[in-house]
């Protein structure tokens, strides 16, 4: 059991979470009367028995990859970011917004200024709740929670009043802007599979360097240890909680163009959240706030949404099963307590 | 269109969109008083929801007629007090961090609820039910002039009763042993415990209180309301729960009071059209303002909202 503490705790707590989550998966099923063995053993062939899964299952985790970055950024300055997906949304249009109206650019100036545009969009709406933790100390949960919904009915409200087109959305953004690539769809059977992916990979690249590779992200992770200390030491704490805050929400913008500018190519009026940024909390969280660890658990989740759909289509079961192991995995990671007193009370006894 | 007919249209709207938002406040600010933060509240307004639209169904199934609707508010309340022990153990006895475990919570609620609908309808959604808690006028008071009409025509019992459980949180919390001990634990959990209270079993205590009175409040939004459960039917209603507790200030009648106005901006969203005047004032302002006020309340623009010391802290015994 000395395996759960040390250094080997970063890796051993995730993954006894992930199994503890499917196997509370697993009872739940027994009790509703299906096969957990059928129906995991679906969930596994379809994220990775054809091309068509692989690629859909790598467009699933890129918005996943970025809002799960944006959640790991802010928590690393001791923030909790749940704005994240209402800095997706607004992060969404601006990427359609531009997309839609400059016209004759070269892919490779259109689409990194969309995705610039998301991030800035993504970091505006971050930058409140930040200005009103370092300057007024209002807990930023709140607020972010709260430029959730004004985010949710601002978007609509701007696509009904200016982008509107037939079916509820904005137009589809110009060919130069978009992610879409006619190769990648071919070499995966015709999945929605788009480039948005390098895009994530240079994402958790960037804030891996950031953090831990220039002296702000130095600054960023001590006030996140102690901001007292930090403050002591001369480091301007409320800097750096805007700063961190408008990075994440940078982050955040940037996975709303992976679906404006890659999966969908435009915007609808959303009835409601689309789960991709509250997903990444539960990315981060089991990444422990890592960029490696955001990527892989993104790849787990992921692969969980995309598998479920093959796991109701063989066993029967609703693809709600996976939100159920989500969450739970959620409850044990949180929980990781109870996972290290269990291995404490182990060790007194001096056994295992 | 005179002054009369606006009001009529108006009040009662707001209460009747208020009521779900009371409830589901007042059991905020149990939680959030003896110190867990409770996100969770959206969540265990789905269950209440779900539970609320089920048994309701099942009622009529078991020839309860039109008590089928008031049977389900009393198991929602169950249920919710029940699955919010999940909430309660992991942040409470295992140290979890309250935000993360009631963000959990939301997801597990979204997934159960819908789950256990496609299990047992094999559809996406309940079916509607029929027995609703509908509107009536209440005897001899909606005779009253002037306010008759506005406050005890065409309303629904439920809006009532959760007014006067307003007065009654208020009174537990404020005059009673058990309240001073409540707010206690929130504020100096260590101080409390010096003086023999027993944290944790009080909080496990507020914390399904919050359960059982969101999930309250989510049954009453499903029976009066939406009339049947599906994945949208609860959509933002325990967060904006949660705004009302907090720009009520963590105050009973405050938090009702809130949820009265967010009410009122919830039902101007939809009646707005039918008043002259509000016709020209874009829908998006009056779908925001609960959540900018909100914030504004927050930064200590709309006089300050603080928080109980001790909120989001696991206690543990012997720390300093």
């Amino acid at each position: 059991m000395s395996i759960l503490r040390g250094k080997w705790s970063a890796i051993s707590v995730p993954l006894l979470s992930v199994a503890l989550g499917l196997f509370v998966g697993g009872i739940i099923m027994l009790v509703s009367g299906y096969n957990p063995f059928v129906a995991y053993a679906a969930l596994f062939n379809g994220i990775f028995s054809n091309t068509y899964v692989l690629g859909e299952t790598i467009r699933q985790m890129t918005p996943l990859i970025l809002s799960g970055l944006a959640v790991a950024f802010a928590f690393r300055t001791g923030l909790f970011n749940i704005g994240v997906e209402g800095q997706l949304l607004v992060g969404w249009l601006a990427s359609v917004y531009v997309g839609l109206q400059f016209e004759g650019l070269s892919p490779f100036v259109h689409i990194p200024l969309a995705i610039l545009a998301a991030g800035v969009a993504g970091a505006i709406w971050a930058f409140v709740p930040g200005l009103l933790k370092a300057k007024y100390h209002v807990h930023e949960v709140i607020t972010t929670i709260m430029m959730n919904y004004v985010a949710l009915h601002v978007v609509n409200a701007i696509i009904r009043t200016y982008l509107l087109a037939p079916g509820e959305r904005t137009e589809e953004i110009h060919q130069s802007a978009s992610l879409q690539s006619a190769f990648l769809e071919s070499i995966t059977d015709f999945s929605r599979l788009h480039y948005g992916i390098v895009f994530a990979i240079i994402g958790a690249i960037i804030m891996w360097f950031l953090l831990w590779k220039t002296s702000t992200g130095y600054e960023l992770r001590a006030v996140g240890f102690n901001k007292y200390a930090s403050e002591y030491a001369g480091i301007n704490v409320r800097r750096n909680i805007i700063l961190s805050m408008v990075v994440s929400g940078a982050f955040a913008g940037a996975a709303g163009a992976m679906e404006g500018l890659g999966t969908y190519g435009y915007m609808t009026v959303m009835p409601d959240f689309t789960g991709v940024g509250f997903d990444g909390i539960a990315v981060s969280l089991l990444g422990a706030n890592s960029a490696l660890g955001v990527v892989l658990a993104a790849a787990l989740f992921g692969g969980l949404k995309i598998g479920a759909l093959n796991m109701q289509s063989v066993a029967q079961v609703p693809t709600q099963l996976v939100e159920i192991v989500i969450a739970m995995i959620i409850f044990f990671v949180a929980s990781s307590y109870l996972i290290h007193w269990i291995s404490n009370r182990v060790n007194k006894r001096g056994k295992i | 269109m005179d002054v009369m007919q606006i009001l009529q249209i108006v009040i009662p709207a707001a209460i009747f969109s208020a009521a779900p938002l009371i409830f589901t406040a007042l059991g905020g600010v149990f939680s959030e008083r003896s110190g867990v933060v409770n996100i969770g509240l959206e969540g265990l307004m789905l269950m209440g929801a779900f539970t609320g639209a089920l048994f309701t169904y099942l009622g009529e199934q078991w020839g309860m007629g039109a008590a089928s609707p008031w049977f389900s508010l009393i198991v929602a309340i169950i249920i919710g007090a029940l699955f919010s022990l999940i909430h309660a153990v992991a942040s409470i006895s295992l140290r979890a961090d309250q935000v993360v475990s009631g963000v959990a919570l939301n997801f597990l609620a979204a997934g159960l609820a819908i789950f256990l609908v496609k299990k047992i309808f094999d559809a996406g959604q309940t079916p509607i039910i029929q027995e609703r808690i509908y509107k009536t006028n209440v005897p001899f008071l909606s005779d009253i002039p002037f306010i008759g009409p506005l406050f005890f025509s065409n309303a629904y019992y439920t809006s009532y009763i959760a007014i006067a459980l307003a007065v009654l949180v208020w009174w537990v919390i404020y005059k009673t042993p058990f309240g001073l001990r409540l707010r206690s634990v929130g504020e100096h959990p260590m101080a409390a415990d010096t003086m023999g209270i027993n944290v944790t079993k009080m909080r496990y205590v507020a914390v399904m209180l919050s359960g059982g009175f969101a999930g309250l409040g989510g049954a009453v939004y499903a029976t009066s309301i939406a009339g049947n459960f599906s994945h949208a039917t609860i959509s933002g209603q325990g967060f904006m729960a949660l705004a009302a507790m907090i720009f009520g200030k963590w105050h009973p009648l405050g938090a009702m009071g809130a949820a009265l106005f967010f009410g009122l901006a919830q039902s101007l969203s939809i009646t707005g059209q039918q008043i002259p005047g509000l016709k020209e004032i874009p829908e998006v302002y009056l779908l925001i303002s609960p959540y900018v006020l909100t914030i504004l309340a927050l930064a200590g623009l709309v006089g300050r909202a603080d928080a109980p010391k001790a909120i989001g802290q696991p206690y543990e015994k012997g720390k300093r």
